[in-house]
C-alpha cells in the first residue's frame, strides 16, 4: 500500500499505519480522528485548575490572572490539583485492586468447590506467598493454604489492626520504616480509596502537602493490589516462564476463527483458551483451520507470559485489530477498552462481547461470565465467534503481513532460575556483580500505555534505544511491553545490534548458560500492568542483596506515553518506593506550583523517589541516565 | 480598509468557559506553550475578557479596532496608530501610561500592564492565520471574518428561519 507514510506522525507501527490507511479510505473514524476533533483541549483541565467536586462549582483558576486566586470555597490552585491527583491515584488503585479482588474471590470459590474451571497451578508459588504472609504451610494441603491466602487477600481490603500485608511484606525493611515515618503505610486497600474520596470532598483536606501524602499512601495500596493480582494469578494459572511467540496484527489468520481477548484479568481469558482448545473440531467443521486466540492490551500480556499466546496490538491501536476485518469476536472484561471498539466492530460486521457486570458497552453483546459457570459462558462466546467466522470466511480481510518475534515470560522466578545457571548458590550475585562492574549501568522499567497525544511508540523506541546503548537493563510491562515487542525489542536476534557491549555480554552469558544458543532478548517482558509488582520484587531483591533500600539502587521507572489513571497510580507507587520516575505526558497538576515542586523535587527528601515530567524522549533519556549515575555515585560505583 | 477580517462574537453561544482567555495569554507569552507560559514572569496577559451579564449569559469582548477609534485621537503621546493590516496598535516606546485610552475606550478592553507600565490590547495575533482566541473556542462563539462575510452569513441564517417559518 502506498500513502501509509502520511500516518507516520500518528504511529510508528507500520501495521497500524496500514490500518489507518484503510480507515481513511473507508471513512471509519478512529481515536486519532476523534482527538483531532477534540483540539484544542481545555487549558484548565490540562493544568488541573478546574474543580467539580461540589455543586457550587465548577471553579476554574486562571493561571494568568494577577494575585492569588481561589475557587469559590477558597481552595487554592495547589489544593485543587492535589485533590485531582489524589482522585486519579484512587481510581488507578481501585482498578488494579478490583482486578486482584476478583482473583481472590475466584481462588476462594475454587477452594470451596464452587469454581470447577479453576485449580492451583503453581503450588510452589502458593506456599511462597503463604509463608510471606505468615500463613502456616506445614502439613497442610494446598486447598487449605489457598483458602487462607484468599481470605488474607480479601482481609487486606478493609481497615484492620494489621497494615495491608501485600504492601508491608513486599518491600525492604528500610522502606517499611520510611513509609511508617511518613504515615503512609496503608491500612486497607478499599479503606485508602475511600479515604481519598472523603478527604477530597467539599470542605475537607485543604493542605496540599497533606493531600499528597494521602495520595502516596493510596499509591502504596495500589502496589499491594498489583502485587496481589500477580501473586494470585500465578497461583491459579502458573508463574510465567520464557515463551517464544509473536506479536502484531500479522498474528491474525484469514482462515482461522480469530478471537481477540481484550482487557486485563486472566480469570476470563484462561477459561476462554481452555474451552477454545476443546472447540477446535467445531471450528474445523465450520471451515476454519482452527481457533486463533490473540491478546490485546494486558489480557494479551497475561496470556503471552504464561502460554506464549500472540499479542495482536495494544492500547491506542486497539481499534486496528477490528479494522483488519479478520477478528471474529473481541471478548473483553474490563479496563482500557475504548467504547469505540463496538462501533468499529459494527462497521466490520463483527462483534464485541462484554463479559463483566461492571463493564457493558452500548452496541456490544453481553455474556455474563461468572466463576461458577465460566466454561459454559466461554463456550457461548466462542460459538458466536464460529458463527461470525462462517459469514466472514469468504470475505476479503486486510491483515498486515507484519509479525514480530517475541520472547516473553520473565517473572522474578524465571529470571532467578536463568541466573541460577550462572551461580546456583546465589543467583542474584551475577546480576549484582555486573551492576557493580558497570557492565550494567542500572535497570529501567518501562510501564504504561500509548497516548494519542504522542505518535504511537515513538517515546518508547527513542528512550529504549538510548538506554540499551548505555547498558541499562530494560524491563517492561503492560502496553509499554506491548509497544516494545511490536518494534523487535523482545527479539533475541536483535540483542547484539541494539544493546551496549556490557549489557550484551551479560544477556548473552545468561542465554548461553541456559542453553539458548544466544542472548536473552534486549528487553525483558515482565507481564501485564499489575505485574509492575514483578519490577518492584526485583528492585527489592537487588536492594536487599546490596544491603540498602530501594531509594539507593540504580533503578528508574518511566511511563513515556501514559493514558490511564492506572499509570498515574503506578508511577506514584514507584515514587513511594524511592524510584526516579519519568512521565512523558504533562500530569494535570502543573497549575499548582507547590504541588509540582513537591512531586518533582521535595519528595526526594521524603521517599527518595520523585517525578521527572518530560515530554521530549531524548531529554527524558538524559534525565534517567543522570538519575542512574547519581544512584551509582551514591553507592560508590563508577 | 474595511475588508480586513474582524473578530466577531456570537453572543448566544458563549458558555463562559474562559478558554479564549487562556489561549490568548499563551499566545502572548514568550514560549507560546501553556505549561511554560504559566511560569513566565511577569505573567503573559490575556487581551480578551469574558463578561458575565446575567444568568447564563456570558459574552467575550476584546478590542474592536474601531474604524474611528477614539483612543487614537485621545492618545497624548501619539503612541496609538493604525497598522497597514487595519489594527489599532500601541507603540510601547511612546506609551507613557497615562490611561487616557482606557478612559475613552467605549468597550473597556484596553488593559494596564502594571509591571511594564504600558497599555495593552488585542493585536489579532499577527503571527497566526486565525487568532488564538477564535481557534480555541470550543463552541465557535468567536469567529474571524470580514464584516461583509459576517453580515452575509447572518442574513442567510435569519432568512433561513423566515423561510422555514413560512413553510410550516
Amino acid at each position: 500500500m502506498s500513502g501509509e507514510q502520511q500516518f507516520q506522525n500518528l504511529t510508528s507501527d507500520p501495521a497500524v499505519q496500514q490500518m489507518l490507511f484503510k480507515a481513511k479510505a473507508e471513512n471509519i473514524p478512529t481515536v486519532w480522528d476523534r482527538y483531532e476533533q477534540m483540539l484544542p483541549q481545555c487549558g484548565f483541565g490540562e493544568t488541573g485548575l478546574c474543580c467539580r467536586h461540589c455543586l457550587q462549582g465548577p471553579c476554574r483558576i486562571n493561571p494568568f490572572e494577577e494575585g492569588s486566586q481561589t475557587g469559590i470555597c477558597g481552595a487554592t490552585a495547589d489544593v485543587m490539583v492535589a485533590r485531582g491527583l489524589d482522585r486519579a491515584i484512587a481510581a488507578g488503585t481501585a482498578a488494579h485492586s478490583g482486578h486482584a479482588k476478583h482473583l481472590a474471590h475466584t481462588l476462594l470459590k475454587m477452594t470451596q468447590g464452587h469454581a470447577r474451571d479453576y485449580k492451583i497451578t503453581d503450588p510452589v508459588k502458593l506456599k511462597k506467598v503463604a509463608e510471606r504472609l505468615n500463613i502456616c504451610v506445614d502439613n497442610r494441603d494446598d486447598n487449605d493454604i489457598a483458602r487462607d491466602v484468599a481470605l488474607a487477600a480479601l482481609a487486606d481490603f478493609h481497615e484492620k489492626d494489621t497494615p495491608v500485608m501485600w504492601a508491608a511484606s513486599v518491600v525492604t525493611p528500610g522502606r517499611v520504616k520510611v513509609l511508617s515515618d511518613l504515615g503512609i503505610v496503608p491500612k486497607g486497600i478499599d479503606h485508602e480509596i475511600s479515604e481519598i474520596m472523603h478527604r477530597t470532598l467539599y470542605g475537607v483536606d485543604a493542605d496540599p502537602v497533606n493531600l499528597l501524602l494521602g495520595g502516596l499512601r493510596c499509591s502504596v495500596a495500589d502496589l499491594a493490589g498489583c502485587y496481589m493480582g500477580t501473586d494470585l494469578a500465578d497461583i491459579l494459572f502458573g508463574t510465567p516462564t520464557p515463551q517464544v511467540t509473536c506479536a502484531n496484527l500479522g498474528t491474525l489468520k484469514q482462515m482461522s476463527v480469530n478471537v481477540a481477548l481484550h482487557g486485563h484479568n486472566p480469570v476470563l481469558s484462561e477459561v476462554i483458551i481452555k474451552v477454545a482448545g476443546e472447540m477446535e473440531e467445531e471450528a474445523i467443521q465450520a471451515g476454519a483451520d482452527g481457533i486463533n486466540i490473540v491478546g490485546v492490551c494486558c489480557a494479551g500480556n497475561e496470556l503471552m507470559e504464561r502460554h506464549g499466546i500472540p499479542s495482536c496490538t495494544h492500547s491506542v491501536s486497539q481499534e486496528m485489530a477490528l479494522l483488519t476485518g479478520a477478528v471474529d469476536v473481541m471478548i473483553v472484561d474490563y479496563q482500557c477498552i475504548m467504547p469505540s471498539v463496538a462501533s468499529v466492530a459494527e462497521c466490520m460486521g463483527t462483534k464485541v462481547i462484554t463479559t463483566m457486570d461492571i463493564c457493558k458497552i452500548t452496541g456490544a453483546d453481553h455474556i455474563e461470565v461468572s466463576d461458577e459457570t465460566a466454561s459454559e459462558n466461554a463456550r457461548q462466546a466462542l460459538t458466536q465467534a464460529i458463527s461470525i467466522f462462517k459469514a466472514r470466511k469468504n470475505k476479503k480481510t486486510d491483515i498486515p503481513e507484519i509479525k514480530n518475534t517475541v520472547v516473553a515470560g520473565f517473572s522474578t522466578e524465571s529470571i532467578l532460575t536463568a541466573l541460577s545457571k550462572l551461580n546456583a548458590d546465589d543467583p542474584l550475585l551475577p546480576l549484582v556483580d555486573n551492576i557493580k562492574s558497570g557492565n550494567i549501568k542500572g535497570v529501567c522499567l518501562f510501564a504504561g500505555c500509548n497516548n494519542v497525544k504522542i505518535p504511537q511508540d515513538v517515546n518508547y523506541i527513542t528512550m529504549t534505544e538510548r538506554l540499551l546503548k548505555e547498558n541499562v537493563l530494560v524491563v517492561a510491562t503492560g502496553c509499554g511491553a506491548g509497544s516494545l515487542m511490536r518494534h523487535d525489542f523482545m527479539d533475541p536476534s536483535k540483542t547484539r545490534e541494539v544493546c551496549g557491549k556490557g549489557l550484551y555480554t551479560v544477556l548473552n552469558a545468561i542465554g548461553e548458560a541456559n542453553g539458548l544458543g544466544g542472548p536473552l532478548p534486549p528487553v525483558l517482558h515482565l507481564g501485564s500492568c499489575v505485574d509492575n509488582s514483578r519490577a518492584i520484587e526485583i528492585a527489592v531483591a537487588l536492594a536487599n542483596h546490596l544491603g540498602v533500600d530501594t531509594n539507593e539502587i540504580p533503578v528508574v521507572a518511566s511511563a513515556p506515553e501514559p493514558t490511564s489513571e492506572k499509570a498515574i497510580s503506578i508511577g506514584t507507587y514507584a515514587v513511594s518506593a524511592g524510584l526516579p520516575t519519568h512521565v512523558g505526558v504533562m500530569l494535570p497538576v502543573t497549575g499548582g506550583p507547590l504541588v509540582t515542586n513537591v512531586l518533582t523535587q521535595k519528595l526526594k527528601d521524603l521517599t527518595g523517589g520523585y517525578f521527572i515530567v518530560e515530554p521530549d524522549p531524548d531529554k527524558a533519556a538524559d534525565a534517567l541516565l543522570q538519575a542512574l549515575d547519581e544512584r551509582r555515585a551514591g553507592l560508590g560505583l563508577e | 480598509m474595511s475588508n480586513f477580517k474582524e473578530i466577531f462574537v456570537k453572543t448566544d453561544i458563549c458558555t463562559g468557559c474562559n478558554t479564549c482567555k487562556l489561549a490568548c495569554a499563551v499566545e502572548h507569552s514568550e514560549s507560546r506553550n501553556l505549561f511554560e507560559a504559566m511560569r513566565q514572569t511577569p505573567k503573559p496577559r490575556a487581551r480578551i475578557y469574558v463578561e458575565w451579564l446575567q444568568d447564563n449569559i456570558s459574552v467575550p469582548v476584546l478590542c474592536r479596532h474601531c474604524e474611528e477609534a477614539p483612543c487614537i485621537n485621545a492618545c497624548i503621546s501619539g503612541a496609538i496608530t493604525r497598522s497597514d493590516q487595519g489594527n489599532v496598535i500601541t507603540d510601547n516606546d511612546k506609551c507613557i501610561g497615562c490611561w487616557t485610552c482606557v478612559m475613552v475606550c467605549p468597550y473597556g478592553v484596553i488593559g494596564r500592564d502594571r509591571s511594564r507600565r504600558k497599555a495593552y490590547r488585542c493585536d489579532r495575533c499577527p503571527d497566526l492565520e486565525i487568532p488564538a482566541c477564535v481557534n480555541s473556542c470550543p463552541t465557535n462563539a468567536l469567529v474571524y471574518k470580514t464584516v461583509d462575510k459576517f453580515s452575509a452569513d447572518k442574513r442567510k441564517a435569519a432568512l433561513k428561519g423566515l423561510v422555514a417559518g413560512e413553510g410550516a
